[in-house]
């Protein structure tokens, strides 16, 4: 499982939530980026490699440089942060399911 | 995919709707909510108190593996009609969410279908909108914890 490439994995991050809000109005260089955060250049880098992995972030070539911008058909689905909520929902109810199915109703008890 | 559990919350609203479809009947389906061992298995917490009447009692608690207690829910039992509905409130412990009203509604789909509608009322939007976000703040403390874990090992 490659967990750098869940969307959620991406947004718990701080600096990461950080990121996406500062390219909420401009798109970006990773230099410019990094200038806003106290973190190291290197470590700046690697969050922008996971955002742009997990689709959130998309790179454009201008010229020599590379500009980061913000994926919106990404972002919608994570608008509101309701999936997270669904997921939990749903995991819940995939074990009543299965929990369910496996339920002996005459013994009262799990088969 | 079509996703099994959707989620309703209206902006600007202070309720929201769970819906789910179930390969179970009822029966079965109701007999999950009703029954404290079956609660347990799939909640994934501790049943201390369920009184399926009106007017009676629900507490769960939640417990991590050091035996401290993260989660704790209480409230009151409205209505209890088997097979139909579940009307109670739910109120969250050392949390700030209020009281909701919750409606469970089940109904039959066919012999081994059925279908569940949750529908809960919070106190205002904002109430509503922080509970939204819960899951994925527990995300963020249980990468925290894991974290934390690790740092601990390597001492």
């Amino acid at each position: 499982m490659n967990l750098r490439r869940d969307v959620f994995q991406a947004i718990a991050e701080p600096t990461r939530r950080a990121i996406l809000l500062l390219l909420a109005s401009q798109s970006m260089t990773a230099g410019a980026i990094a200038a806003n955060f106290e973190t190291a250049r290197p470590t700046v880098s690697k969050h922008l490699q996971i955002l742009t992995e997990c689709q959130l972030l998309k790179q454009e070539q201008v010229g020599r440089e590379i500009y980061y911008h913000l994926n919106p058909d990404k972002l919608k689905g994570i608008a509101e942060f309701i999936e997270p909520f669904r997921r939990f929902w749903d995991d819940r109810f995939n074990r009543l399911e299965s929990l369910m199915k496996e339920y002996d109703p005459d013994t009262n008890r799990n088969i | 995919m079509k996703l099994k559990t959707k989620v309703h919350a209206e902006d600007g609203m202070q309720e929201l709707m769970i819906t789910r479809e179930f390969d179970l009947s009822l029966e079965l389906l109701f007999r999950a909510f009703a029954e404290p061992e079956l609660v347990e298995q799939w909640m994934g917490t501790r049943v201390l108190k369920l009184e399926n009447r009106r007017g009676g009692e629900w507490q769960f608690e939640t417990a991590d593996a050091k035996g401290k207690v993260v989660f704790r829910a209480h409230g009151v039992i409205h209505e209890f009609d088997p097979d139909q509905n579940i009307i109670r409130t739910f109120e969250m412990e050392n949390a700030s969410f209020g009281v909701q009203l919750e409606t469970l509604e089940f109904e039959k789909l066919s012999g081994h279908r059925s279908r569940l509608r949750m529908h809960s009322v919070f106190q205002s939007v904002s109430l509503r909108d922080a509970m939204l976000k819960l899951p994925f703040a527990q995300g963020i403390n249980m990468a925290h914890n894991r974290l934390q874990e690790i740092i601990e090992n390597l001492k």
